[in-house]
C-alpha cells in the first residue's frame, strides 16, 4: 500500500490493483483510480513542465480543468503508437492495465529539465515577447527564429502513426437535457422525470454525483449522501432516464442543440473488437437544465505554482473520490470557507494541518471555533508572499496584512499548499448561447443573465452556493422544465444535514512585500502568464481584455480560461483603474475540454470521408489500367497506359490514334438536364446567350450560359429533340449549379413559364466516338436513323437504337474530328462501351482519357469553363461573340455585358500562344509580361490558362488569357519563369485545322 | 444547427436540407435594358445587409427544392418566420412584437 492512500477510503476498488508507467517507471494503482490520483498516492506530485519557463508542475485540480498535470498516454509502442494521445489531462485519464504514461514538454528529465534555462532568463520573456523580439533582422526570420519558434511550440507530440480508433457518432432527440450530474442535476433530473418528462442526463465524470462524491459528510433525507446519491440514481433508471457518464457536453448551439462527446475505451484494459473509441452525440432537446457547477479559482502569489500547491477542492476529492492524502503537512490559505472544510476532512484523515490562513480579516466565527478546536493554527488576515522547495513545495511564507501593509513573514514547512480564491460558475456552455453575463457585486462574480434559448441554469452554475440550496434549485429547475413541457411537476426540496454552506472574496494579486519584479505569480498555469504580464500589457496601451487576452495568451490555452480568466481580469480591471463589469469577460467558445479530431470526424475518413461517383464504364476503365484523377467528385480516367508508358507518352499515342483512326471515351459525367414543357423554348432563350427558337428539332448547338453580370458561368451541346424537349448538356462540374440557376429562375421570376425541370445526369451514359473512322464503327449499331454525312450531318441529334439500346445520338465533336455521342440509359452504358470496342476493333479503335480529350480540344481551341474562364470573363473575351442572340430582347446576362467595364477598352481576351521553341512547354498559370526588362515589379498581362504538348502538332501549344490579346495578334510576349524568360507569339487559338474541314467527313 | 420551416413541405427540418441564396425581394427588373448603369449596378451587387431582421432566399434543396423566403435575425441567428416565394414582403414591426 502507497504512503498516502487511506485503506479502504475513497470511491475506488481497494481490491483490484492497475499497473502502468510513468516515464518509464512501473507504479501499482487502484482499478477507480485516474493517473494523477494514483500518482499522488505515490507522493508523485512533479507531473510536468510549464509551456514557456519549463517550470516544474504538479496537479492543481482533480479534474478537467486542469492546465499542468498534461501527459502524453498510449497503450504501447510500434503498431499502437497509433493510439498515443498527447496532453491528456492525467486528472481525468482513468487508470487501465498496462497504461504507457510520459510527461512532456521537457528537455532531458522530468525533475532535471534543461528547458529550465528559460525560467532563469524570464526577464527576457515578458508578455509580447514574441511581438518585440523576433522583427529585425529581417534575414535572421526563416534561419533562425521561424525554426526555434517551430521547434518551441505546441505541448506535447503527435502520435507518428495513423488512429486505428473508429469513432461513432448519432443523433437523440430528448424533452430534457441535463448537462452535470452533481446535487443540482440530480435533483433537476429526479423532478422532471418524476413528472413524466423524457430525461437525458449527462456528466463528464467516470460517475454521477459531482460535488457530493467530495463530501461524504452531508446528509441528505436523513441518509448519508452517498447512500442518497444511489437511492436517486436507481431511481433516475427506474424512471427511464438515460444516464450518460464519461460524457462531455462540448457545446451549446442553436435551438437546443447540444453536442456531447462520450469517451467508450480509453478507461478498459482490452478494447473490445470493433468498439469506437468515442461517439458524438448531436442531441435535439426541447429544454435543457444546466447544472455545470463552479470552478474553484487559485490564488495568485508568487510562487503558486509549484507542485504541491493544489486546489483546496482538489485535496479534498482526491481525500474522499480516491483515498489520497496530497500531503503529509498542508498549509490553507484561502479566501472562501470551503477550504476550511477541506482543512478539516484532511485533518481528520491523519494529515498534520499546520495552519488555515484567510485572507479575510475576519472569517466566521463558526469554522474558526472548529479550527482551533482540531489544534489548526489560524491565521487570519493574512497573505501568502511566497513558496520554496525545487520539485515540490516545502515551506511557504505568510505575512499578516494590516490596512494595506505587509508586515513580518513567517516560514510555515509543508509538503502541500492548498488554496481556494473562492468559486466561478462554470459559464461556458451558456456562453455558447450568447445568452448575455450579469455581475454579482455581492460574490464578485458574473452569473448568467438574459438567456437566448430555452434553458435553465441550477445550482452553483448560478452562484447557488451550499448543498441545501444547490439541491433545491435543481429541483426548481427540473419542475419548471417540467412545467415547460406541459407537465404537472413539483419541487420537493430535501432535509440537509451537516451541510457546508459558505462565502468568500475574490482578488487581485494577493498583496506582498516583495519587490514587483522578483514576483512570479501565475495566473494561467498552462501558458505560463503572470499577473505581471498583464500588468505590462495594460501599460503598453492593452485596454480592451480581448486585446490583454491576445497579448498575454491568458486564457488562451486548452483550458480555454478555466482557471485564469476570472483571475485575469481582477488584476486587469485592476491596472486598467475600471470595475470588472465594465472591463468584461472574453467569450467561452466551444469545445468545453479539448475533443479528439476523431469524433468530430466520426464515420467520415478514409474511404467514407466523401462519396465517389463512378460512371457506368468505370469498371471497363479500373480493369483496363486506367489511371484516374478526381473531376469534382466524380473518378474519371485520366488515361490508359500500355506497358509502362508514362502520362505524356500514352496521352501522345492516344492524341494520334484518335486523329488517325477512331478514339473512345467515355463522357457520362457531362450534366445532363432535361428542359421541356410547351414554353422550354422561351425559357431556354431567357436562360442562355443563344437564340433558340429556330433551331429545328433534331439538330443541336454549342451554348452559353452567363450570369447577370455578363461572366460565362457554364457552356454545352444543347440538342432540340422535339419542339417542347430539350436535353442540355453542362460541364461535369457545373451540373448540380446550373440547375439550381435554371430552377431559380423558373420558380422565383419566371413562375408563369410552363416548363419541367429534371436532372438526367445519372441515367444517361455517355460515350464519345471520335476519329475519321467513327462513323464506320459506329454505323453497323445504328437502327432507326441513317448517320451518313447527308442524312445526318455535324451538329445532329436523334432518338434511335444502338447496339439494340434506346439511345440518343448526338453528332458533335469537342475533337475537330467527326464526333458522335451515344446516350444509353446508364445500366447499359458498359455494354454499349464493349459493343463500340468490339466494332471498333479492326480500325484499332484507342480508349482515351480525360488528359488526351483536354490536349485534342485545346488544339481545336475550344475552351473549358472554369480553367480557361475565371469568372470575369465575357463570350467576347473568350472569342466566343458569335453565340449571343443580339436580337433577343433579353437573356440572362444581356444587360450585364453593357456594363460600361465589359465593353471597355484592354479586357484581357483569350488568345493562343506559341513558344517560340517549340519543345518548351508553358506553365500554366504562368504570368506574361510584354516587356522582360522592365524594373521590377514589372507589369503583368496576363496568365497562361492552358498548356499542353501537342502530339499531333509535334510542338507545344498554350492558351491564355492577354490585356487586348485579340489585336495583339502576332506579337511576341515574354513568360518570366524561374529558369530564364521565355518567348511567345500570339496566335489565334485554332491550332488545328482551323477551317474545320475534318468535320465535313 | 438551425432548424427551418418549409412553408411548401410545412414542416420543419435541419439546416443540412437548406440552401442560403441570397437576399429575398430583388425582383429582376422586366426589361434590364431599360436600366441605367447606375440602376443595374444596384440590383447586381447592392445589398440591404441589416444588422437584425433580413428578408433572404432559402431552397429546401435536399427535400420539395423549392425556393422560399425567410425573416432572420442576423444578431441572434433566428427564423422569425419563412413565407412562400412570391408572398409580400410581411410587417416587420409585427413580426419584432410577436418575439
Amino acid at each position: 500500500m502507497s504512503q498516502f492512500r487511506i485503506p479502504g477510503k475513497g470511491r475506488v476498488d481497494h481490491a483490484e490493483t492497475v499497473s502502468f508507467s510513468f516515464d518509464g517507471k512501473r507504479y501499482e494503482g487502484l482499478r477507480g483510480d485516474t493517473v494523477a490520483s494514483a500518482l499522488l498516492a505515490h507522493g508523485v506530485h512533479l507531473m510536468g513542465r510549464s509551456f514557456k519557463y519549463h517550470r516544474p508542475r504538479g496537479p492543481v485540480t482533480a479534474d478537467s480543468a486542469e492546465p499542468n498535470a498534461l501527459i502524453g498516454t498510449s497503450r504501447g509502442a510500434g503498431e499502437k503508437e497509433g493510439r498515443f494521445e498527447p496532453n491528456t489531462r492525467a486528472t481525468v485519464q482513468e487508470l487501465r492495465q498496462g497504461l504507457v504514461a510520459e510527461s512532456q514538454n521537457r528537455l532531458g528529465s522530468l525533475s532535471f529539465d534543461l528547458g529550465a534555462v528559460n525560467d532563469a532568463l524570464h526577464p527576457l520573456f515578458p508578455a509580447g515577447f514574441y511581438y518585440k523580439t523576433f522583427m529585425w533582422p529581417r534575414s535572421f526570420w526563416d534561419k533562425l527564429y521561424e525554426p526555434v519558434i517551430r521547434h518551441a511550440a505546441g505541448l506535447g507530440r503527435a502520435p507518428s502513426k495513423v488512429d486505428p480508433d473508429s469513432y461513432a457518432s448519432r443523433y437523440l432527440h430528448s424533452d430534457l437535457l441535463v448537462v452535470g450530474a452533481g446535487p443540482s442535476g440530480l435533483m433537476a433530473a429526479l423532478a422532471a422525470a418524476r413528472a413524466g418528462v423524457r430525461v437525458t442526463l449527462v456528466d463528464e465524470n467516470p460517475e454521477m454525483g459531482g460535488a457530493l462524491l467530495s463530501d461524504p459528510g452531508i446528509e441528505i433525507e436523513g441518509r448519508p449522501a452517498w447512500d442518497w446519491l444511489s437511492g436517486a440514481l436507481a431511481e433516475l433508471n427506474a424512471l427511464g432516464v438515460r444516464l450518460m457518464t464519461r460524457t462531455t457536453a462540448i457545446g451549446y448551439y442553436h435551438q437546443n442543440m447540444i453536442g456531447l462527446c462520450e469517451k467508450l475505451t480509453d478507461h478498459l484494459d482490452e478494447i473490445p473488437e470493433g468498439a469506437p473509441r468515442e461517439r458524438m452525440w448531436r442531441v435535439r432537446a426541447t429544454r435543457v437544465v444546466l447544472a455545470q457547477g463552479a470552478l474553484e479559482k487559485p490564488l495568485v502569489f508568487h510562487g503558486n505554482d509549484r507542485p504541491g500547491v493544489m486546489l483546496a477542492g482538489a485535496a479534498q476529492s482526491y481525500l474522499h473520490r480516491w483515498g489520497v492524502r496530497v500531503g503529509e503537512r498542508a498549509v490553507i490559505v484561502t479566501s472562501h470557507d470551503s477550504a476550511w472544510y477541506a482543512a478539516f476532512d484532511l485533518a481528520e484523515a491523519g494529515s498534520k494541518v499546520v495552519a488555515i490562513v484567510d485572507t479575510r480579516a475576519t472569517p466566521p466565527e463558526a469554522l474558526v471555533s472548529e479550527a482551533r478546536a482540531r489544534g489548526i493554527e489560524v491565521l487570519a488576515g493574512h497573505t501568502v508572499t511566497g513558496t520554496k522547495g525545487r520539485l515540490r513545495v516545502a515551506s511557504v511564507t505568510v505575512n499578516p496584512v494590516r490596512g494595506g501593509t505587509v508586515g513580518a513573514a513567517r516560514l510555515l514547512h509543508c509538503d502541500c499548499l492548498l488554496m481556494s480564491g473562492g468559486w466561478t460558475p462554470s459559464l461556458h456552455l451558456f456562453s455558447h448561447t450568447k445568452g448575455s453575463l450579469q455581475w454579482d457585486a455581492e460574490s464578485e462574480t458574473f452569473l448568467p443573465g438574459r438567456m437566448t434559448e430555452e434553458c435553465h441554469i441550477a445550482g452553483a452554475g448560478r452562484g447557488v452556493w451550499g448543498y441545501a440550496e444547490a439541491l433545491a434549485d435543481g429541483a426548481k429547475a427540473g419542475a419548471d422544465a417540467a412545467t415547460a413541457l406541459g407537465r404537472e411537476a413539483e419541487a420537493i426540496t430535501p432535509d440537509v444535514a451537516h451541510d457546508r454552506p459558505g462565502t468568500g472574496e475574490s482578488h487581485k494579486e494577493l498583496p506582498t512585500d516583495r519587490k514587483s519584479h522578483r514576483v512570479r505569480a501565475f495566473v494561467d498555469y498552462q501558458n505560463d502568464v503572470t499577473a505581471k504580464d498583464l500588468r505590462l500589457a495594460v501599460r503598453e496601451g492593452m485596454r480592451s481584455i480581448e486585446h490583454v487576452k491576445r497579448y498575454t495568451t491568458n486564457g488562451m490555452a486548452t483550458d480555454q480560461g478555466k482557471m485564469s480568466n476570472m483571475n485575469g481580469l481582477m488584476i486587469a480591471a485592476d491596472a486598467v483603474g475600471k470595475p470588472p463589469p465594465q472591463v468584461g469577460l472574453t467569450t467561452f467558445r466551444p469545445p468545453y475540454t479539448p475533443t479528439t479530431f476523431g469524433a468530430f470526424a466520426g464515420y467520415h475518413r478514409g474511404a467514407t470521408f466523401e462519396v465517389t461517383r463512378a460512371t457506368p464504364i468505370d469498371g471497363w476503365a479500373e480493369e483496363n489500367g486506367a489511371v484516374y484523377e478526381p473531376v469534382s467528385l466524380w473518378r474519371r480516367a485520366w488515361y490508359f497506359p500500355i506497358g509502362g508508358e508514362d502520362m505524356e507518352e500514352a496521352v501522345a499515342r492516344e492524341c494520334r490514334a484518335m486523329r488517325a483512326s477512331v478514339g473512345i471515351f467515355d463522357a457520362s459525367t457531362l450534366g445532363k438536364i432535361e428542359v421541356m414543357g410547351p414554353d422550354a423554348v422561351e425559357f431556354m432563350n431567357r436562360m442562355y446567350t443563344n437564340p433558340w427558337t429556330k433551331l429545328a428539332p433534331g439538330r443541336c448547338r454549342y451554348g452559353v450560359l452567363l450570369g447577370e453580370d455578363g461572366y460565362i458561368r457554364d457552356d454545352g451541346v444543347i440538342g432540340r429533340l422535339s419542339d417542347d424537349l430539350f436535353h442540355v448538356t453542362t460541364t461535369t462540374g457545373g451540373a448540380a449549379r446550373v440547375l439550381n440557376m435554371m430552377e431559380d429562375y423558373l420558380q422565383t421570376e419566371w413562375p408563369d413559364l410552363d416548363v419541367w425541370l429534371t436532372s438526367t445526369t445519372e441515367q444517361w451514359a455517355t460515350v464519345a466516338l471520335n476519329g475519321p473512322r467513327a462513323r464506320e464503327v459506329l454505323a453497323p449499331l445504328v437502327e432507326g436513323q441513317d448517320i451518313s454525312a447527308e442524312a445526318f450531318p455535324h451538329m445532329s441529334v436523334a432518338e434511335c437504337t444502338v447496339a439494340g439500346f434506346k439511345a440518343r445520338l448526338f453528332r458533335l465533336s469537342f475533337t475537330g474530328e467527326l464526333g458522335f455521342e451515344i446516350n444509353v440509359p446508364a445500366r447499359h452504358g458498359r455494354a454499349l462501351w464493349e459493343a463500340l470496342m468490339e466494332a471498333g476493333k479492326p480500325h484499332g479503335i484507342t480508349p482515351y482519357g480525360t488528359e488526351t480529350m483536354h490536349v485534342l480540344r485545346a488544339e481545336k481551341g475550344f475552351i473549358i469553363v472554369g480553367q480557361d474562364t475565371d469568372g470575369t470573363v465575357t463570350p467576347q473575351d473568350a472569342g466566343l461573340g458569335w453565340a449571343i442572340g443580339k436580337k433577343k430582347p433579353d437573356f440572362v446576362g444581356k444587360r450585364g455585358l453593357a456594363r460600361p467595364d465589359l465593353v471597355a477598352e484592354g479586357r484581357k481576351q483569350l488568345v493562343g500562344l506559341m513558344t517560340e521553341d517549340g519543345a518548351v512547354k508553358l506553365e500554366e498559370g504562368a504570368q506574361i509580361v510584354l516587356d522582360p526588362e522592365q524594373p521590377l515589379p514589372m507589369k503583368m498581362v496576363g496568365h497562361v490558362t492552358s498548356s499542353y504538348h501537342s502530339a499531333t502538332l509535334g510542338r507545344s501549344i498554350a492558351m491564355a488569357l492577354v490585356e487586348g490579346g485579340t489585336e495583339r495578334m502576332g506579337e511576341t510576349v515574354h513568360v518570366p519563369m524561374p529558369d530564364g524568360v521565355v518567348r511567345a507569339k500570339v496566335t489565334s487559338t485554332a491550332f488545328y485545322d482551323p477551317d474545320g474541314d475534318r468535320l465535313k467527313l | 444547427m438551425l432548424l427551418i420551416h418549409c412553408p411548401y413541405c410545412d414542416e420543419t427540418l435541419p439546416e443540412l436540407e437548406f440552401a442560403y441564396a441570397g437576399e429575398a425581394h430583388v425582383d429582376r427588373p422586366a426589361d434590364p435594358s431599360a436600366l441605367s448603369d447606375e440602376e443595374w449596378r444596384d440590383f447586381l451587387f447592392i445589398r440591404a445587409n441589416p444588422k437584425g431582421p433580413h428578408f433572404e432566399r432559402w431552397r429546401h434543396v435536399h427535400g420539395c427544392a423549392r425556393f422560399f423566403n425567410a425573416v432572420r435575425d442576423t444578431v441572434s441567428d433566428r427564423f422569425l418566420m419563412t413565407y412562400k416565394a412570391g408572398e409580400p414582403r410581411p410587417d416587420i414591426s409585427k413580426l419584432e412584437e410577436a418575439q
